[in-house]
């Protein structure tokens, strides 16, 4: 089977179209799962109460936008190198689910932290690194968005992912060091106490659950993305007037 | 060839700090910015001296940020409105080098001016002297950085819409570690903590971005001008 095959948008569109209802599906259906696992089968946590239970919403999304990140600087890489269109509309496509992802991460996060810490926002590691994920991400859509020539537009955010990559580890450690040198922080959360076995399943429920959700939201916007690129392209035209 | 890339490379700088000597009111703006936001400071929080002590290392390091940030606009812009830049392109010489060229005389126009008027900021915010010395040592370090990583900013939106705002949102995540590292060295040095390990990351940081920034931000530049 030669998987270049897909690398071209005119396959590629049918294809991501026959994609996107299962994805969607999957997703919904371990959602519907999940949520149920965390709402009523899961116990009460005997320390934090019910207000844990935002850790399943909270904890999938936290993976999904550090993970996103990856695989948009991985498709914007692939695209500088090989000069495929296709690579560069995935990771534009990944980008607005990234940045959904770590927005609903630091929202719920502040949900958790305000019966649990007593306060909406601290300036723990974790968070200020999300934090700055989260403007990273919008760098990248703003400059995509502000590039009007859109092969330009693929290679100038391609550097600006990669140099993004590089210094999102760099970033994570800073901010540790940061945080631990300025304020004895008394809250943690690498010290979670070992979860129920319930917890556990829900919780990966919920990340199949948001990871099934990401990619056909990305899909679905990749094929919005290759239809205004290639809409003046025949077989566009060909689908239109079918 | 080797000669002739580093006479291209004398050339670039000389050439960049004879159009800082011709322009002065560039370079004194940005000098003049970085003195105004550091002394709005006491105004906005009050002049109790411990607590200007405790936030200072802060407020100098933000407002660095801010200046070179703010200069970047300048780095190849001119140069690129009216085709210099297509003719650094088109050269011989690797374009890196050039490109680094650019960078050292951004910095010694924007940079070491700020560097060097530092403790005298520091001194309205009552840092003792070991933490005046170690303010002028991180800024040293530090601010290479700040126009290196710049210059990818700066290269990657040249001629773009919202150039200004856009190079700030591009810019000042990346510059998070420069600003953790700079000011944690200062308030260490301020509470008679050890300044070496704060030092040595930021000098480790400027060496990386001296490796890669400068072949990024020719990778950028060639794209900018296809």
């Amino acid at each position: 089977m030669n998987w270049f095959k897909y690398s071209s948008p005119p396959t590629f569109y049918p294809l991501a179209g026959r994609m996107v209802p299962w994805f969607m599906g999957i997703a919904v259906v371990l959602g519907l799962v999940g949520l149920y696992i965390a709402l009523f089968a899961a116990p009460t946590d005997f320390q934090q109460g019910d207000a844990y239970r935002i850790i399943f919403i909270h904890v999938p999304a936290a993976w999904m936008s550090m993970f996103l990140y990856v695989v948009m600087a991985f498709w914007a890489g692939i695209g500088l190198a090989f000069n495929t269109r296709l690579s560069s509309m995935m990771a534009h496509a990944v980008a607005p689910t990234g940045a959904l992802m770590t927005f609903i991460a630091l929202w719920t996060g502040a949900f958790w932290g305000r019966p649990t810490w007593g306060a909406w926002w601290v300036w723990d590691a974790r968070l200020t690194s999300e934090l700055i994920l989260l403007f990273l991400y919008l760098g990248y859509l703003s400059l995509v968005s502000a590039i009007d020539d859109p092969r330009r537009a693929d290679k100038a955010s391609a550097i600006l992912a990669l140099v993004g990559a590089i210094n999102v580890p760099i970033i994570y450690f800073s901010v540790k060091w940061w945080n631990t040198l300025h304020q004895g922080s008394s809250v943690s959360i690498t010290r979670a106490p070992s979860m129920a076995r319930i917890m556990l399943i829900g919780m990966l429920v919920m990340v199949f659950a948001f990871w099934a959700y990401s990619i056909a939201a990305s899909l679905t916007r990749v094929r919005c993305g290759i239809l205004d690129r290639e809409r003046n392209a025949a077989w566009v035209r060909d689908l239109r007037n079918d | 060839m080797e000669a002739a890339a580093g006479a291209a490379c004398r050339a670039v700088v000389g050439r960049d700090l004879l159009i800082a000597a011709r322009r002065r009111s560039d370079v004194l703006t940005t000098f003049f910015f970085f003195v105004i936001v550091v002394s709005l400071f006491p105004l906005g929080v009050g002049p109790q001296p411990d607590m200007l002590r405790e936030i200072a290392p802060g407020v100098v390091w933000v407002a660095a940020l801010l200046a070179a940030m703010l200069s970047l606009a300048r780095m190849f812009g001119a140069d690129y409105a009216d085709g210099t830049l297509e003719q650094l392109v088109l050269t011989p010489q690797p374009l890196t080098l050039l490109v680094l060229a650019k960078v050292l005389a951004h910095w010694l126009t924007t940079g070491l001016p700020l560097v060097l008027v530092a403790p005298l900021m520091g001194l309205q915010f009552d840092l003792p002297g070991d933490a005046l010395r170690t303010l002028l040592v991180s800024l040293l370090i530090g601010t290479p950085a700040l126009s290196l990583i710049g210059a990818v900013g700066a290269a990657l939106t040249l001629g773009v819409r919202g150039g200004g705002a856009l190079t700030a949102v591009l810019v000042l995540p990346l510059y998070v570690p420069v600003l953790v590292f700079g000011a944690g060295a200062v308030t260490a040095s301020a509470t008679g903590m050890g300044v070496a390990g704060h030092l040595s990351l930021l000098g480790a940081m400027t060496l990386a971005a001296l490796v890669f920034a400068p072949w990024a931000t020719a990778m950028a530049l060639r794209i900018s001008l296809e």
